[in-house]
C-alpha cells in the first residue's frame, strides 16, 4: 500500500473546557474524497483549521506526503499543497473576482518582491485565475468586484481561489452552506468533477451530497471520530444513527 | 492609461497646475510668503504620501510616523554640525538611518494589530523623541541651527528658494508616481490584500509579515527624505519635528485628502495647511459684517472651526476630499 497523502495522528485541541478535537487519528490516501460530518459544534472547522495550519494542535501530528507539517505556519503549508475554503466566506471584497483568484496564483508563482511591474498585466497569473474561475463556472463574472457578487458566487470564488494555488489537498469547509437548490446542484456537480483530481476533505451538512460524493465518511461527535467507513457502512452504523444521523435523515439519504 | 475628465482628475490636475505655477506667481507679485508656505506644504505632503502607503494601502495606522521626519532631519543636522555638508553623503545617510529605525519599529509593532499597533508606534516614536531631547550635544530640546544647507557640488543650489521649491515638487511627484507603481505591483497587491483580509492572504500562501515590514521600511525611508528636506528648509532641527502631534497632523492630512488614493495626501496637505493659514483671516473678514468686533475675537479660535470640519470629513467622506469627488464619477 502506498503512503497516504494525509496522516493525522492523535490530534487533540481544547478551548478552555471544550474538547474540540479529541484524539483524532485518520489516514487519507491520495485521490480520496473524505467527508467529515457531525452536528454543529462537533469540531469540524477546528479540525480543518489545524490541518490548514491556522490552529496549532495541543497534541498529535499531521503529516502531508510524509512531511511533518504540525508546526508549520499556514502559508508554508499552502506552498506545500494544502488549500482551504472557508465556511464563512473570506475574500477580498474590494477587488474583482479575477484579482482575488490571481492573488492566490501569485502566492505560488515565486516571491512578490516586485515593486514596479503591473501585476495585473502578468498574463501567467491572469490566465491561471481565469482558468480557475471558468472551472467553477465564474468565467463571465471575473471582472466584477467581489462586494457586488452574490453569496452563491462567493462560494464559487472560494473554491476557485483554492484551485488557483494548485493544491494536492483540498480542505472544503461546507462549500454548500447557504446555497439555494439550483446553486447547490451546481456545486455538487463541481465537487464531483474535482473528485479524483484532488485529495479532498469535505465538510458538509447536506447529507444527500455527502453520501453521493464521499469515498469514505468520518463522523465527528464532541471532537471524537465515532466511526469511519464507506457510506453504506456509515448509514448502517447504529452508533452513528443514535448519536447523530437520526432515522429520518438516514432514510432521506438512502432515498437519494 | 485613460484620463477621463472626472471631478477627481480635474481637482488633481488643478492642484498640480497650482503647484507648478506657484513660483511664477510669487516671482511676479514679489510676495515670497506663498513660496515659503507651499515649500512646507510640499515637504509635509511627501511625508503624508509615505504615511498613506502604509496606512491607506496597508492598513497600518502608524501614530508615530513623524519620527522619521525627525530622524531624517537629525541626520542632516548632526552631519552638518560635525562639518560634513555634502548632500551626497548627508541625504543617503539620513534616508538609510530612517529606514533602519523603521525596520526596528516595524519589526516590533507589526506583531500587533489595531489599537495596539497604534499605541506601540506612538510609544516607540515618543521614545525616539525623548532620545532627541536628551541629545545635549545637538541642542537637546532647544534644537540645533544648521548653518549651511546640504551641498551638491554646485549641481543644485538649495539656498535658492525657487530651486529648492522645484526640488521638493519633483521629489513629491516622483514619489507619488513611485507609490502608484508600487500599489499596482505584485508587492502592492500583497500589501493591499493583507489590509483587506490578512487571514486569507496567509491561507493562500503569503508570509504577510515580511511584506508588511518591507512596506513599513519603504515608508520610513521616504519620510526620512522629507525630514532631510525639512531640515534644509528651516535650517533648524529640534525634537519637535517628531513630536506625536506632528504624527497626528500627518494622519489628518491623509484622512482629509483621501486614504488609499495616491494624490489624496497632497490634496490633504494643501487643504490643511492653507486652511490653517487662512481660517483666522477668513473668520475675521467674513464674520465682521455680521458680528462686528466679536468676529475678530472669534478669529483667534479658528481651531474651533477647523476641528468640526475635519470631523465632518472623517465621518461623512470616508475617502476624504478625493474620495468625495470620486464617488460622483463611479458606481
Ligand atoms: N477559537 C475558539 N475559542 C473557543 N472555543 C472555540 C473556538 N473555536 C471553536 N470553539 C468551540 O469548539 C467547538 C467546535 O467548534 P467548531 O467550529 O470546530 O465546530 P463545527 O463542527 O465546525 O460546527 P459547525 O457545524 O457549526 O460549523 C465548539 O464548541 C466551539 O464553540
Ligand atoms: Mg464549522
Amino acid at each position: 500500500m502506498t503512503e497516504p497523502l494525509l496522516k493525522i495522528q492523535g490530534l487533540c485541541k481544547r478551548f478552555g473546557g471544550v474538547v474540540a478535537t479529541d484524539d483524532i487519528t485518520l489516514d487519507i490516501p491520495e485521490g480520496e474524497l473524505h467527508a467529515v460530518i457531525g452536528p454543529n459544534g462537533a469540531g469540524k472547522t477546528t479540525l480543518v483549521s489545524q490541518l490548514a495550519g491556522e490552529l496549532t494542535p495541543d497534541a498529535g501530528r499531521i503529516l502531508l506526503g510524509g512531511t511533518d507539517v504540525t508546526s508549520m505556519p499556514v502559508w508554508r503549508r499552502s506552498l506545500l499543497g494544502t488549500a482551504r475554503s472557508f465556511q464563512i466566506t473570506s475574500l477580498f471584497p474590494e477587488f474583482t473576482a479575477r484579482d482575488n483568484v490571481a492573488l492566490a496564483a501569485q502566492a505560488h508563482a515565486g516571491h512578490s518582491f516586485h515593486f514596479w511591474k503591473d501585476a495585473r498585466r502578468e498574463t501567467a497569473l491572469r490566465d491561471t485565475a481565469h482558468a480557475a474561475l471558468s472551472r467553477v463556472g465564474m468565467g463571465d463574472r471575473a471582472d466584477v468586484r467581489v462586494s457586488r457578487l452574490s453569496h452563491g458566487e462567493h462560494r464559487q470564488i472560494e473554491i476557485a481561489m483554492a484551485l488557483a494555488t494548485r493544491p494536492r489537498l483540498l480542505l472544503l469547509d461546507e462549500p454548500m452552506a447557504g446555497l439555494g437548490s439550483s446553486e447547490a446542484a451546481g456545486m455538487l456537480a463541481l465537487l464531483r468533477a474535482l473528485k479524483r483530481q484532488y485529495t479532498i476533505v469535505l465538510i458538509e451538512h447536506d447529507m444527500e451530497a455527502v453520501f453521493a460524493l464521499a469515498d469514505r465518511i468520518s463522523v465527528l461527535v464532541y471532537g471524537r471520530v465515532i466511526a469511519t467507513g464507506a457510506p453504506e457502512a456509515i448509514r448502517a452504523n447504529t452508533q452513528v444513527r443514535e448519536a447523530y444521523l437520526g432515522e429520518n435523515s438516514v432514510a432521506g439519504a438512502g432515498d437519494a | 492609461m485613460r484620463f477621463p475628465f472626472t471631478a477627481r482628475n480635474l481637482l488633481i490636475a488643478a492642484v498640480i497646475a497650482l503647484l507648478v505655477l506657484l513660483p511664477v506667481y510669487t516671482a511676479l507679485s514679489g510676495n515670497a510668503f506663498f513660496l515659503t508656505l507651499f515649500t512646507r506644504i510640499l515637504i509635509l505632503a511627501l511625508a503624508a504620501t509615505s504615511l498613506n502607503l502604509i496606512m491607506g494601502y496597508g492598513g497600518m495606522v502608524s501614530f508615530g510616523h513623524a519620527v522619521y521626519l525627525g530622524i531624517g532631519g537629525y541626520g542632516i543636522g548632526i552631519l552638518a554640525f560635525e562639518g560634513i555638508s555634502s548632500g551626497f553623503l548627508q541625504w543617503p545617510l539620513a534616508i538609510l538611518v530612517s529606514a533602519l529605525f523603521a525596520l526596528v519599529i516595524g519589526a516590533l509593532s507589526l506583531r500587533t494589530r489595531g489599537v495596539y499597533f497604534i499605541m506601540i508606534t506612538l510609544a516607540l516614536a515618543q521614545m525616539v523623541y525623548y532620545a532627541g531631547v536628551s541629545l545635549s550635544r545637538y541642542g537637546a530640546d532647544d534644537g540645533l541651527t544648521i548653518n549651511r544647507r546640504s551641498q551638491f557640488s554646485g549641481l543644485i543650489d538649495l539656498s535658492n528658494r525657487t530651486v529648492f521649491y522645484y526640488l521638493c515638487l519633483a521629489l513629491l511627484l516622483g514619489t507619488v508616481y513611485l507609490v502608484w507603481r508600487l500599489i499596482n505591483s505584485r508587492f502592492g497587491l500583497v500589501i493591499r490584500g493583507a489590509k483587506s483580509n490578512e487571514r486569507r492572504m496567509r491561507s493562500i500562501g503569503f508570509p504577510t509579515y515580511r511584506y508588511r515590514l518591507v512596506c513599513f521600511v519603504v515608508a520610513g525611508a521616504i519620510c526620512g527624505l522629507a525630514g532631510a528636506l525639512l531640515a534644509n528648509f528651516t535650517n533648524f532641527i529640534s525634537p519637535a519635528m517628531m513630536h506625536w502631534t506632528r504624527s497626528g497632523d500627518l494622519i489628518v492630512m491623509v484622512v482629509l485628502g483621501g486614504m488609499g488614493s495616491v494624490f489624496g495626501p497632497t490634496v490633504g496637505a494643501v487643504a490643511l495647511l492653507v486652511l490653517e493659514e487662512t481660517l483666522p483671516f477668513l473668520i475675521g473678514k467674513l464674520g465682521f459684517p455680521l458680528f462686528g468686533e466679536s468676529a475678530a475675537r472669534a478669529a483667534e479660535y479658528w481651531q474651533i472651526v477647523l476641528g468640526p470640519m475635519l470631523l465632518a470629513i472623517a465621518l461623512f467622506a470616508r475617502g476624504g476630499i478625493v474620495g468625495l469627488l470620486t464617488r460622483t464619477g463611479r458606481d
